[in-house]
């Protein structure tokens, strides 16, 4: 990756962590650097410019997994399957930080460290789906083998993603921003009134929401961009031996 | 009678790292019976899985053309019968019932008589209702041999053909290898130099590391 | 016609060679009912929500599932059988017949559930049965579909027992969650309409997992 990217990742990341933690939160904020208070978020909102990108990175972790792995079907060019398993091994650790900040989060704002509304079960059937493909991984020998079997399942976990968009509304009612709620006055199931994570941020937050959004995805970038290519020297060292 | 040509073109196979043979070319038409050499371990058998379609090759192409018209892999097991080693017949079942079910399988419209000739082709029709896994190693080849002829197959893939067999045994294969279907394919994998009688060209896949032999 | 003969024969093959020898399907049973019996002990004398016992209901049968159906794949490839079969017939069909024999097998073994769980537990009432059949038969269909492309895929690894369930688990997930909520309306009474978007899911799960599986099966199976 290019001197370009790096000192841009360097920027943009020391900006996040400043802006992210320092900037007070404040009831009616009157300059540029103060947050507004968002009542039962108070100071943990902060929390939001590094939970969410873990979240999204382990999202774009697996598209790209997989991804490779198709282009490994097709060409059966071993260096797709090394650009696809690292990419799944960060997607496993960014999955694991996006549970883990994100329990932390829930602990914090109501109560318990585990709800089982419908984000939380996403990312922990993610988790799941993450764990398996490594399972099936290192149960397969041969690397034609292991590289074939393992695109294939990510492919097919892939599929059941959508069932789970439909059902989880219709299942759970939920605690997370954004998700349903019952309605005090009528009992019906509704949308819910919580702005967070529907983007009533404010404009400095969100500024540096979006920068931390992209320096955590450049970063992403960068090490799997680095441990595929370790992969491959790896193979290359052993061919010739 | 049909007309069968395979086509192998720069066939190469590794397994993890290790290369098997690369760069194998050769042409063979209706009539051809073909011996297929090398050291233990030198890619016979792997080969022989290609052509056989149950395998994947790692680069190169090979074509089963019928008539001019190419078969599909995942149609070769129509025109190939394979013998091998490591071909496993399902044991908790008879001769008789092996058959019977592939040929339900296939799809062929094969009377009961027609499995009965076949059994005592191979010599096996006093045993028909045993169970195969009561056959010694020799019965269980030419129960191999039963199941590869059963479908009058375009392309004879046999890999250690005299393996487990008695005299008459040998008998046999000798005389389903001359007398194969003379617009049919014979490829025969071994390590005996008595069964390189079997075929008019003969190659040496030791050869095939990494030369850029044609044939 | 021909192509529904041979898929046919290549499920009763695996349907005669399990009734002879019978080793599956005996501690298939047997799961089953020590599964059931462990429930039952469990509850002892307490009486469970009635909503509990949707979930529990599915939930014995998929693991019963992982118990039974991946024999179909990993039995062939343990006995070295793969290699005859792949010589008889096309990847597609190989596939079908297996899916038979397993969605056969799955009808068996969640009927035997079904009725323990009725005649067992006083609170599993069902009572709109339109609603669980349809269910019941969808969800079998699905739940047969998915194992057995996932079979398909362990029984070409080491550790097959254990891996079978974790692999399974998060593409069966959807499927056992859309029944669990089926069912529950089941015994709620409420009438069918009320889980027509559940079934749509469900019709749409079954359509998509049994296409996905008949594309890649010849990639998986292949070696």
């Amino acid at each position: 990756m290019n001197n370009f990217w790096k000192i841009l990742l360097f920027v943009l990341m020391t900006i996040v962590l400043l802006a992210g933690i320092i900037p007070p939160i404040v009831d009616n904020p009157k300059s540029f650097f103060e947050f507004p208070l968002i009542p039962g978020l108070e100071d943990k909102a902060k929390i939001i410019f590094f939970h969410v990108p873990t979240a999204w990175l382990t999202v774009i972790a697996y598209l790209v997994a997989m991804f490779y792995g198709i282009r490994y079907l097709r060409k059966k060019e071993i260096y797709d399957d090394m650009k696809s398993v690292s990419a799944a091994a960060l997607g496993l650790l960014f999955c694991i930080l996006a549970t883990v900040t994100g329990s932390v989060w829930a602990k914090f704002n109501w109560g318990a460290f585990w709800h089982w509304d419908p984000r939380e079960t996403s990312i922990f059937i993610l988790l799941l789906i993450y764990g398996a493909y490594f399972a099936l991984r290192s149960a397969l020998e041969g690397e034609e083998k292991r590289a074939r079997l393992s695109a294939i399942y990510s492919i097919l976990a892939f599929l059941t993603t959508p069932f789970f968009i439909f059902i989880m509304p219709r299942l759970m009612i939920g605690l997370h921003p954004g998700a349903l709620e019952i309605d005090p006055s009528t009992g019906e199931i509704k949308a819910s009134a919580n702005p967070v994570i529907k983007f009533q941020m404010a404009s400095n937050m969100r500024i540096v929401f979006f920068m931390s959004l992209t320096a955590f995805t450049i970063l992403f970038f960068w090490i799997w961009n680095l441990t595929h290519r370790i992969l491959r020297i790896e193979h290359k060292t052993k061919q010739e031996l | 009678m049909n007309k069968i040509q395979l086509r192998v073109r720069e066939l190469k196979k590794t397994f993890n790292n290790r290369l098997v043979f690369n760069k194998l070319n050769f042409d063979l038409n209706s009539g051809d019976r073909f011996v297929v050499t090398g050291k233990n371990g030198s890619g016979k058998s792997t080969l022989i899985k290609i052509l056989g379609g149950v395998l994947t090759e790692t680069a190169g192409e090979i074509g089963y053309f019928v008539d001019n018209k190419k078969i599909d892999r995942e149609n070769f097991y129509k025109i190939v019968g394979l013998v091998s080693p490591y071909l496993v017949l399902y044991e908790e079942f008879t001769a008789f019932e092996n058959l019977s079910l592939f040929s339900k399988i296939r799809g062929l419209k094969i009377s009961e008589t027609q499995i009965n000739e076949i059994l005592n082709r191979v010599g096996l029709f006093e045993r028909r209702n045993d169970f195969v896994r009561t056959y010694s190693s020799g019965m269980k080849q030419r129960m191999k041999y039963a199941s590869a002829i059963l479908h009058n197959p375009l392309v004879l893939l046999l890999d250690e053909p005299n393996s487990n067999l008695d005299q008459e045994g040998k008998n046999f294969v000798d005389e389903l290898v001359f007398n194969f279907r003379k617009d049919g394919i014979v490829i025969v994998a071994t390590n005996e130099t008595q069964d390189f009688k079997y075929g008019e060209k003969i190659i040496n896949l030791d050869e095939y590391k990494n030369s850029n032999k044609t044939f | 016609m021909n192509e529904f003969k041979r898929v046919f024969y290549i499920f009763y093959k695996d349907f005669s060679s399990e009734l002879r020898m019978r080793f599956a399907l005996n501690a298939l049973i047997m799961f089953v009912i020590v599964a059931v019996s462990t429930i039952l002990f469990a509850i002892g004398s307490e009486r469970a929500p009635q909503n509990v016992y949707a979930g529990m209901f599915w939930v014995v049968v998929f693991f019963s599932a992982m118990s039974g159906l991946s024999r179909a794949f990993v039995s062939e490839e343990e006995r070295g059988t793969n290699l005859i079969l792949s010589l008889l017939a096309n990847p597609i069909s190989i596939f079908l017949g297996k899916f038979l024999f397993n969605l056969i097998l799955i009808f068996f073994i969640n009927s035997i559930i079904a009725i323990l769980y009725l005649t067992l537990f006083k609170d599993f009432i069902i009572q709109n049965w339109n609603s669980f059949l349809l269910a019941f038969i969808l969800g079998n269909i699905g739940i047969a579909g998915s194992s057995t492309i996932i079979a398909a895929i362990i029984s070409k690894a080491n550790v097959r027992g254990t891996l079978y369930p974790v692999l399974a688990f998060p593409v069966l997930l959807p499927l056992i969650l859309m029944l669990i909520e089926i069912t529950k309306s089941a015994i709620d009474g409420n009438p069918v309409n009320d889980v027509s978007a559940e079934f749509m899911v469900l019709i749409s799960y079954d359509v998509v997992m049994l296409t996905a599986s008949i594309l890649v099966f010849d990639i998986i199976w292949r070696d």
